[in-house]
């Protein structure tokens, strides 16, 4: 089990002004199960996901992971100790190939692996293995790859951050079943996707509703569903200096 | 089969480890080479073989060699190494290469320093070429350098490229630590429809100095060139790096120049275009810049730590 307590992440707006992405988030991720985290754009997910990978540091709260303080571990200590995160919007390398960094992310994985992985996610191996991982790249090409290395380093808890973001019509249905039949088969996994669409929604255990810093619901799908058809995210949104009212949100 | 084994017929020449080591770096060399080379050590010759197209012959007037290619080899390569193992020593060398028309064929150069003591070790190379019509080369140089000794290891290459008529050359420069001073030049013509694409890995460290000067003449319609550089600037080290493309005719150029700046390091990078010619097109980019943020922390959710991360991120921008 993952637990954030009482975590706040502050970070500045560039104006030399603190601002808080988290506020006092208190929030338990149990394993084998399946999270899905939704909420308007600049809610706080990819902060989330950041402050449990370590990439961010709490201002405040503290972090466990199965009843261990992870709070001042490394980025690196966490990923040894099984937390992975594949990025919204990954970083390109200049002159690293596919496979180096696929060879990178599976660490002791023969090549076998490596190409099999990029079948799973829907990229050909032939085409794919030697190409260079920079800004050559299509979006949805490296973001096949960003999947491909979450999956050859097999985490026990894994984020996947709007992985359908950018991935086409028809292999969509390949993706999710790709994450959600990995999360099947490891009943001692956590996954957690972060998604703005309502089939990864629907094939979670639980929603979490994330909006201003905050977890605002979580709940079933069944439950939470009424709420965001309600557009419930409108009402968490700062309203423009209350320009836009409420009843705006319903119109 | 080692290469010491080449020479069994002058004993006092034999490559000894440190030898060996060296050829390895800058020539990929495990064994004897294939196809012509001329092995180069401390100022004499240790080893050379012609091949039925390709003659070496040394210079009659000053150190050097002549290389000569007869027109139309195919698929032949040229090793002519250079190995500095004694300090003090301040090696000049003149080396000619003659392309016969239509050949095709690889040239491997390479100077490695070790330095043991405390005098500088310096090796000044002259490379000219001449491609001539409708001839290939690939000509790859490494630089090298290490040694327990305080003195410094100093290399000062010269090149010079004619390419003629449809003749193209790809050219790769490479220097990966262990040089102290270098002030490299590298001159190039580029007749009608020659092509020509010169690429210079760099990276320096220490209190070292890099200086490189490139020009490129696009001196015939339909010649086109492009410079690449990479480099890397670690601790207190500087580099400064001009790369000039003078169009004189219907040409195409292009020069990019991409920098990673580390600790307290220091680069210059200077493209610059010159058209004399009206159909001349000439581009240039420059970016320096610390390795990004986002990239090692991404290779850190691998597993990796920051050094490794690092050591990953440069190892590829360098390769
Ligand atoms: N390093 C940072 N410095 C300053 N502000 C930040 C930083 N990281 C996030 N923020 C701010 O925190 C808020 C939440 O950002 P976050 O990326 O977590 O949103 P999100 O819910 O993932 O949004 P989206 O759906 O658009 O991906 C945004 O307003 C963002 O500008
Ligand atoms: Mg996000």
């Amino acid at each position: 089990m993952l637990k954030l307590e009482n975590v706040t992440v502050a970070a500045s707006n560039g104006d030399g002004e603190e601002l808080e992405i988290l506020n006092k988030i208190n929030l338990s991720f149990e394993t084998g199960k399946m999270y899905a985290i939704t909420g308007p754009n600049g809610g706080g997910k990819s902060s989330l996901a950041k402050v449990i990978m370590g990439i961010y540091q709490p201002a405040e709260g503290r972090l466990y992971l199965d009843g261990k303080d992870i709070t001042s571990t490394s980025i690196t200590e966490r990923a040894l100790m099984g937390i992975g995160y594949a990025f919204q919007n990954p970083p390109r390398f200049k002159g690293l190939k596919v496979k180096d960094l696929l060879s990178i992310a599976a660490s002791n994985r023969d090549h076998g692996n490596i190409e099999r992985l990029l079948r799973v996610v829907g990229l050909c191996p032939r085409d794919y293995i030697d190409r260079e991982a920079d800004a050559r790249l299509s979006g949805g090409e490296f973001k096949r790859l960003e999947i491909a290395m979450l999956l050859a380093r097999n985490p026990r808890f894994v984020i996947y951050d709007e992985p359908e973001a950018g991935v086409d019509l028809w292999t969509f249905e390949q993706l999710l079943g790709v994450i959600a039949g990995r999360h099947k088969a490891n009943a001692s996994s956590t996954t957690v996707v972060i998604t703005h669409n309502e089939r990864f929604l629907r094939a979670a255990d639980e929603i979490v509703l994330m909006a201003e810093g905050e977890v605002k619901e979580r709940g079933s799908a069944d439950a939470i569903w009424p709420m965001i058809e309600d557009d419930i995210a409108c009402r968490w949104r700062t309203t423009c200096g209350g320009e836009l009212d409420e009843a705006e949100c319903y119109r | 089969m080692k290469l010491s084994a080449i020479d069994n017929t002058r004993q006092s020449r034999q490559l000894n480890p440190v030898d060996e080591q060296l050829l390895e770096t800058i020539a990929d060399l495990h064994g004897i080479p294939q196809g012509a080379y001329n092995i180069r050590k401390n100022g004499d010759l240790l080893s050379r073989m012609s091949s039925a197209n390709i003659e070496i012959v040394s210079k009659q007037d000053k150190p050097g060699i002549d290389v000569i290619v007869k027109p139309g080899t195919k698929n032949e390569s040229v090793h002519i190494p250079v190995l500095v193992t004694a300090s003090g020593l301040h090696d000049l060398v003149y080396n000619t290469f003659d392309i016969g028309e239509g050949a095709d064929v690889l040239i491997v150069a390479g100077c490695g320093i070790h330095n043991p003591g405390a005098s500088v070790a310096r090796h000044d190379g002259i490379h000219e070429f001449i491609v001539r019509k409708g001839a290939h080369i690939r000509y790859v140089e490494k630089h090298y350098g290490q040694g327990e000794g305080t003195g410094d290891r100093i290399l000062n290459p010269r090149t010079i490229i004619t390419l003629e008529e449809g003749a193209s050359a790809e050219v790769e420069l490479v220097q990966i630590r262990g040089i102290d001073s270098t002030n490299r030049v590298t001159e190039a013509r580029v007749g009608a429809s020659g092509r020509l694409i010169i690429s210079e890995r760099l990276l320096t460290h220490g209190a070292q100095h890099a200086d490189s000067l490139i020009t490129v003449e696009l001196a015939g319609d339909n010649a086109s060139a492009e410079v690449l550089a990479r480099s890397v600037a670690q601790d207190r080290s500087k580099q400064v790096f001009r790369a000039s493309l003078v169009g004189k005719a219907r040409s195409r150029g292009h020069v990019a120049c991409d920098s990673i700046i580390m600790d307290s390091a220091e680069i210059s990078s200077l493209p610059e275009l010159h058209a004399l010619h009206a159909e001349a097109e000439l581009t240039h980019e420059a970016a320096i810049g610390k390795i990004a943020g986002e990239q090692l922390i991404k290779l850190m959710t691998m597993g990796l730590t920051e050094k490794e991360a690092i050591d990953t991120i440069l190892a590829g921008f360098l390769s």
